[in-house]
């Protein structure tokens, strides 16, 4: 569960007041709204990555507000997929177990169940820079999910992709949701990622953040 | 009430403004490239007519016999020497610095930014004045008083003053490219980091030094380069004693005085000969826009 109630933020002239909203728990949640409305920073709020004036963000029932993002169990999907160009991607995907001082045979295995799950197993011992646009954000993703965290968060994962690239991903997105069952904040432009994808739509407008029924979804 | 209509030139309307026709439109354009061409080949042609002249002035031979020279050797190992001490710890400091500076927004950083290029700014001589008067003070004296107890030698007109006088102004030159270095790497890796369970530590150590090993690279050579040429804060501040405080530049200055110009000559070759190599490595490691903000 993501539960994110009276959150107020300022970020130079720009500020938010009393955003509140509820994810349940293993539900798959875009977040909508126009370019600027503050998304991402609610988004970088709840990762930890920002500071707040005031309010409360629950994980799990856990109150992470005075917690630094590294204690958050937060898995973060950025746009550009920000990968850490001096490592392959074998050492991408091992990154946060290997920072938890996992044992290197326990790495090898999480990480090549992942490579499995995403479909990149030939890519484990290349560069990042080399990496198509859809093959970098499979290993953003794996990156994000090798400490089997309890909440995802992806800002625009999609969104600097061709249409046949977005659709593979889409797929892979759905895969990964049956599969760890993670509760996900998805920020995108897109309703049709949204439609195939979610079964809770948030947008927001003018600060505030309201729940929209997601079409076609029962 | 109806506006006048200013969108309604066309092409027959830019044409009949555009002043002249194509004949004299290249003849402006060629006399133009023209005279960039010859302003920046006069620059060029005088570098390498210089080095060229130091070239032509001595002998394989004359080259041999200066650098043979007691004097001249001792000057060639301290200036190694010190110029990599003083690089390493222009480096040691300008990482720090370049990330605060990169990363962090303070109360008076526009004034730290200003101070940190004082060096850069400040004529050579007034450095090393600087150094020799800081040291002639109460908190100067009781410094070096323990360092001397610590090392056995003390600081002015020693040799440790030869790498304080190179790493005060190289340090300058490390800390902006470091800056630089880290200003081109994204935040967002770090943010990545940070999530995925690593300190502010851990993030920078794992991923965005790493990530800045060319900046370093390009930081420590530029320092060292800076260091090797530094010769106004060390005729202060260290003196310019044979065998002691002596570093290259101060070899060409002392040779050139005793009427040696073959020697002198000799040494800025050498010289010459660092400096191209310098500047290979930045060249290949340095990225342009680093550099362009640093040199």
């Amino acid at each position: 569960m993501i539960a994110v109630k009276n959150l107020s933020l300022e970020v130079g002239e720009f500020a938010l007041a009393d955003v509140s909203f509820e994810i349940p728990t293993r539900a798959y949640c875009a977040l909508m709204g126009k370019t600027g409305c503050g998304k991402t920073t609610v988004l970088e709020a709840i990762c930890g990555l920002r500071g707040v004036n005031s309010g409360s963000i629950r994980l799990m029932s856990r109150e992470v507000i005075d917690l630094p993002p590294a204690a958050r169990g937060i898995g973060f999907v950025p746009q550009d997929g920000a990968l850490f160009s001096t490592m392959t991607v074998k050492e991408n995907l091992g990154f946060s177990l290997d920072v938890r001082g996992r044992s290197k045979a326990d790495v090898a295995v999480r990480v090549e169940k992942l490579a499995e799950l995403l479909g990149i197993p030939g890519l484990l011992k290349r560069r990042v820079q080399g990496l198509s646009g859809g093959e970098k954000q499979r290993v953003a993703l794996g990156r994000a999910l090798a400490f089997e965290p309890d909440v995802l968060c992806l800002d625009e994962p999609l969104s600097a992709l061709d249409d046949e690239t977005k659709e593979g991903l889409i797929d892979l997105l759905g895969k990964v949701r049956e599969e760890t069952g993670v509760t996900t904040l998805h920020i995108t432009h897109s309703l049709q990622e949204a439609r195939s994808l979610c079964d809770m739509l948030l947008v927001m407008e003018d600060g505030q953040v309201r729940e929209l029924p997601v079409e076609g979804k029962g | 009430m109806s506006q006048p209509d200013v969108t309604s030139r066309g092409p027959d309307a830019a044409k009949a403004g555009s002043p002249g026709g194509s004949s004299s439109r290249w003849l402006g354009n060629t006399g133009f490239l023209v005279a960039l061409v010859l302003i920046g080949s006069f620059y060029v042609i005088m570098l390498l007519a210089m080095l060229a002249a130091d070239l032509t002035w001595t002998t394989p031979g004359d080259f041999i016999k200066a650098l043979s020279s007691d004097e001249i050797q001792y000057s060639i190992r301290l200036s190694l020497m010190s110029c990599t001490v003083a690089a390493i710890l222009s480096v040691w400091v300008a990482v720090p610095i370049g990330y605060l500076m990169s990363r962090f927004n303070f109360f008076g950083k526009g004034l730290v930014d200003a101070v940190l290029d004082i060096p850069i700014v400040l004529p050579p001589l007034v450095v090393g004045l600087s150094l020799l008067i800081l040291f002639h003070t109460s908190a100067g004296v009781w410094v070096e008083d323990q360092f001397k107890e610590i090392f056995g030698t003390g600081i002015t007109y020693q040799v440790p003053s030869v790498v304080l006088a190179q790493f005060m102004v190289a340090c300058a030159f490390a800390v902006r490219t470091m800056r630089a270095t880290f200003d081109q790497i994204s935040v967002r890796q770090e943010d990545v980091a940070l999530t995925l369970g690593c300190s502010r530590f851990q993030a920078f150590w794992r991923v965005t030094l790493p990530e800045a090993r060319n900046g370093l690279i390009t930081a420590l050579t530029l320092a060292w380069a800076r260091s090797l040429g530094e010769f106004g804060p060390i005729l202060v501040f260290s003196g310019a004693t044979r065998m002691k405080t002596e570093v290259l530049p101060t070899t060409v200055y002392l040779e050139m005085t005793t009427g040696s110009l073959e020697a002198a000559v000799a040494v800025s070759i050498l010289m010459v000969f660092f400096a191209v190599a310098v500047l290979f490595t930045i060249r290949h490691f340095g990225s342009d826009r680093s550099l362009g903000r640093v040199i």
